[in-house]
């Protein structure tokens, strides 16, 4: 039997663009966000129909209401649930969920884990702004120990979590980290989300300039950025720095800083290996400034079959060993005796 | 004592008997569900009615002997049609002293208790609480005590078979069965069939438990410790197939026909909880049918599951009982908002919070009804018996895809686990459930909220269709598009239009039935699992010529349009329930009727003579 792709008429980025006003505040990073979205999405080769776009609460959340596509803005942390019932019940949809750092980690912790640890076929783009934004300025799960907010005048007592550690611990498939502003980096992330096959996580630091702004300058901004930020590259040396001039070892089961021009070896470098399930990805992606540059770009990506495959092959085995009932066959299903 | 005699009797024709209540109670390792489903099974195939009470406890394994640690099952078997499982047993099967502690005071005044004897030791007696022997000291006194001791009757019989000592005690519960089938006339094929399926590759556990059956049988023909055996004739029920069939399992059964009749895949994900767990075991089974199971990570992710199925276009279903309703609440809400089809089981169990899981109760009527945020209307049904369950099931998706709309299916444990014989339907009266997507071509004219004429459902446009893409979520909808619309009067006009969605489901309900005269002095309004006590107890005060008709009903949300005027030739109303009053606040705000409460919260159903001592009372004082 052949199949033969039926041809459809090569989709934009305007095909993605819906009728609807975008109403984030101006300057939010998420613009940056759907504008890259609605840039890679078009040239996947997926057609329009086979998008859905899931959210649940908060600024992020607005986001499927501009994606001309499916989209379905549901509950506050439950995103990952539904997006789950989608891909169950339809394999073939590309399914995103849309999210935040208090969506996904505060309140719907629980299904991100899962939804990963499954390996679900869907993309989880997570806009980590450090703070509550829709509810107007709460610390979040992410916010940095001490934050004053509205709710926490003498600062906040909890400690962060990070959502990259969540990631790989629950065993995504595919973890990465981008930063709104970098958008072409941004782009590319999304587009390698895109083609895994199985969980991708994406975390992506977006400003909320209302609320939380600048909370990435002191690495992200343009003056300080070469050396504050280091880009993964699959196989290649990890290096930073205006002239690339800085690099890793691993010493005592650390991570250290190390420069070429101190007369390390460059041979002595850790070189990123997207597919290894080693710890090395754990400490990349808790590197954080100051102590450390921070990491971006794709922390693992590795495959294993995803849970809707692996419910797809159970149903068609099953099929193979027993033919579907017939009603009257169903109802006979236990024992039965004749009266009369 | 026993061993000696072993030569046959002279053959007595049983003894008559109209239907018998036995309740076979011991401690969780005894093996009573097992010995109780069997004998239901066995009756059931002789043709008899049965219904049956199975009342076991929440902990998988307590201390042995405990009083805690105490499982029945009661039966209740006859030659006439009969609708519970009886009230009180003519017949006790006590395996240890705690069993006899617990289920003694239920037993019919000069009832008939079997008693293993051989665990009336120091010991057990001290952990169910006796101080004395009530073998001994006369508590037994008002009954027919029949003293054997089991578990070495047992052992001697199975000598030869080469098990280990517990291994050998664990088939007495099968002896005990034995003697049981001896005593009722009762033909041991069916059981020694289902050792054979149920032990196949363990010959070692077929031939010992057989064994057990059949040395228990002889024992009783040979021993003379019955004067007599009975017999239960045949029920004049009607003629068709029968199986057997309990609550949990004749809704999942209705879950797998409606994904035939919908030729619909369908999604059940659901977290485990007693006493709901066994649909999704069931279920779990219908992979060959493209029935998907999903168990998911909690509650709320469980319905979270059905919304993102049901929005792709599967039939969709979680089941749960009342604290993981609580937890599903927002979600369904989402369901509500969204107007998205699919079905919500719940089997209801004692509360609040964790209260007795494996106990039954109706307390969860208002929430399923109410307990949501908002203005928030689903569709509610009940099943009256345990094989309703199936026809419900089917109803639930009919009306939900039909309207667009979450259904509550509302169990309870009773129906859940108890059972009755069950006459297969027809299946070409079985509707096809159908089910429709707007396709590209609609695209042109495709509004995600315009709403169908007669029933106010709005297009079911599911993700793959080109041309229909569209966004729906949580926020209020505007009245066509479906976009995120925050004015006041669109508000008002969604809320009166999710309303009267609903109120229309009742366009579709046949006439409501009256059991009895259609006017007179009580009407005795009920909804599920209470239905058998309530229609026994409304015929016996019937008979004895007191005015009483029966209303039960499986629709709850939208109520019967014609309910009101049922209700107002009515004198006065009655309404028992298994919680404080639900039910009661429902029908007195909506037609403002004073009706009367009859209301227990036990964990147990209702006695049929706890119904009908109300509605003597209600009618004698006027
Ligand atoms: S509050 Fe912050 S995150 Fe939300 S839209 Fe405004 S800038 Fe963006």
């Amino acid at each position: 039997m052949s199949t033969r792709p039926i041809p459809t008429p090569a989709l934009t980025k305007k095909d993605f663009v819906s009728d609807q006003e975008v109403r984030w505040c101006p300057g939010c990073g998420d613009y940056a966000i759907l504008s890259q979205v609605q840039k890679v999405v078009p040239a996947l080769g997926i057609p329009k129909e086979k998008f859905v776009f899931v959210s649940g609460i908060g600024c992020s959340s607005r986001f499927p209401y501009y994606m001309n596509a499916y989209g379905f803005h549901t509950i506050h942390g439950r995103a990952p649930t539904i997006a789950t019932g989608i891909k169950i019940a339809n394999p073939e949809l590309s399914v995103w969920v849309v999210t935040g750092d208090g969506d996904a980690l505060s309140i719907g912790g629980n299904h991100l884990i899962h939804a990963l640890r499954r390996n679900m076929d869907i993309k989880i783009l997570l806009f980590n702004n450090r703070i509550y934004g829709l509810t107007k300025g709460q610390y979040s799960p992410t916010s940095e120990l001490g934050k004053r907010t509205k709710s926490t005048p003498m600062g906040s007592v909890d400690y962060p979590l990070h959502p990259l550690s969540i990631a790989l611990a629950s065993e995504a498939t595919f973890v990465a980290r981008a930063i709104d502003t970098e958008t072409k980096h941004l782009a590319e992330v999304i587009e390698r989300a895109a083609r895994h096959k199985g969980s991708a996580f994406i975390e992506i630091f977006q400003n909320c300039n209302i609320f939380n702004d600048k909370a990435f300058d002191n690495f992200k901004a343009r003056d300080v950025r070469a050396n504050r930020i280091v880009r993964l590259e699959h196989e290649k040396q990890i290096r930073f720095g205006a002239d690339g001039e800085k690099g890793f070892r691993i010493n005592h089961c650390e991570l250290e800083v190390v420069d070429v021009n101190d007369g390390i070896p460059e041979s002595e470098l850790i070189v990123h290996d997207e597919h290894s399930r080693a710890f090395v990805a754990y400490m990349l992606a808790r590197m954080d400034y100051p102590d450390f540059p921070v990491a971006i770009g794709v922390l693992r990506d590795v495959t294993k079959p995803t849970y809707e495959a692996l419910l797809d092959d159970q149903v068609m085995e099953a099929r193979k060993m027993r033919k579907p009932d017939t009603l009257q066959a169903l109802l006979e299903s236990g024992e039965t005796w004749k009266v009369g | 004592m026993g061993k000696t005699k072993t030569r046959k009797r002279p053959v007595e024709t049983p003894k008559e008997i109209e239907g018998v209540v036995i309740r076979f109670a011991g401690d969780s390792g005894d093996g009573m569900q097992l010995t109780g489903t069997q004998f239901s099974s066995t009756s059931a195939i002789a043709g008899n009615d049965i219904s049956t009470l199975p009342d076991f406890p929440a902990e998988i394994r307590a201390p042995a002997g405990s009083l805690p640690g105490v499982s029945a099952f009661q039966l209740n078997f006859s030659s006439v049609d009969i609708m519970t499982p009886g009230d009180e047993p003519d017949l006790l099967v006590a395996m240890n002293p705690a069993a006899l502690m617990t289920n003694l005071p239920d037993l019919q005044p000069a009832g008939r208790v079997i008693i293993n004897t051989d665990a009336f030791t120091a010991g057990n007696l001290k952990k169910a609480g006796y101080t004395e022997n009530p073998l001994n000291d006369g508590t037994l006194g008002n009954y027919q005590v029949i003293e054997l001791p089991i578990t070495s009757l047992n052992a001697q019989a199975l000598e030869s078979v080469d098990l280990p000592k517990k291994q050998v005690s664990r088939s007495k519960n099968f002896w005990a069965l034995g003697l049981l089938y001896w005593l009722f006339d009762r033909s041991l094929e069916p059981t020694l069939r289902w050792l054979e399926g149920k032990f196949a590759g363990n010959p070692i556990l077929i031939e010992a438990n057989s064994t057990a059956l059949l040395a228990g049988h002889a024992y009783a023909e040979a021993s003379e410790i019955f004067a007599s055996s009975f017999k239960v004739r045949e029920a004049a029920i009607e003629p068709g197939t029968y199986r057997k069939i309990a609550g949990n399992e004749a809704i999942a059964v209705g879950c797998v026909a409606a994904s035939i009749l919908a030729k619909r895949p369908l999604v059940y994900s659901s977290y485990p909880i007693t006493p709901a767990s066994e649909i999704l075991h069931y279920l779990s089974h219908y992979r060959h049918m493209d029935i998907r199971t999903v168990q998911a990570e909690d509650e709320i992710a469980a319905m979270g599951i059905v919304i993102g199925a049901s929005f792709a276009g599967k039939l969709a279903v979680t089941g749960t009982s009342g604290p993981g309703l609580a937890l599903k609440a927002e979600a369904i809400n989402l369901a509500v908002m969204t107007e998205l089809p699919c079905v919500i089981i719940n089997i209801q169990r004692a509360g609040p919070s964790t209260g007795l899981p494996t106990k039954t109760e109706q307390s969860d009527l208002l929430q399923a009804l109410y307990g949501r945020n908002g203005e928030s209307p689903v569709a509610v049904i009940a099943p009256a018996t345990p094989a309703e369950g199936f026809d419900c099931a089917i109803e639930a998706f009919r009306i939900a895809v039909r309207h667009m709309i979450p259904v509550m299916l509302l169990s309870d444990g009773y129906l859940a686990n108890g059972s009755e014989p069950w006459r297969l339907p027809d299946v070409s009266c079985l509707e096809p459930i159908e089910v429709r997507h707007p396709s590209s071509d609609d695209a042109e004219e495709f509004l995600p909220y315009a709403r169908d004429e007669k029933t106010l459902a709005r297009p079911w446009g599911i993700p793959g269709t080109a041309g229909l893409e569209h966004r729906i979520g949580g926020l209020e909808k505007d009245v066509l598009t479906g976009n995120v619309n925050y004015e006041p009067k669109n508000h008002q006009r969604m809320t009166d239009l999710r309303q009267e969605k609903l109120d229309r489901i009742a366009d579709f309900y046949d006439p409501t039935e009256v059991d009895g005269e259609p006017e007179g002095e009580l009407l005795v309004i009920g909804w599920g699992g209470t239905f058998g006590a309530i229609r026994t107890a409304a015929r016996r005060a019937r008979k004895e010529g007191l005015s009483v008709s029966h209303v039960h009903l499986r629709h709850l949300h939208p109520l019967p349009k014609d309910l009101g005027d049922i209700i107002g030739r009515f004198k006065k109303v009655l309404i028992p329930e298994l919680n404080m009053g639900q039910l009661s606040i429902v029908l007195r705000a909506r037609y403002l009727v004073d009706a009367v409460g009859l209301n227990k919260v036990e964990g147990q159903p209702f006695k049929v003579r706890e119904v009908h001592a109300k509605m003597d009372e209600m009618l004698r004082s006027k």
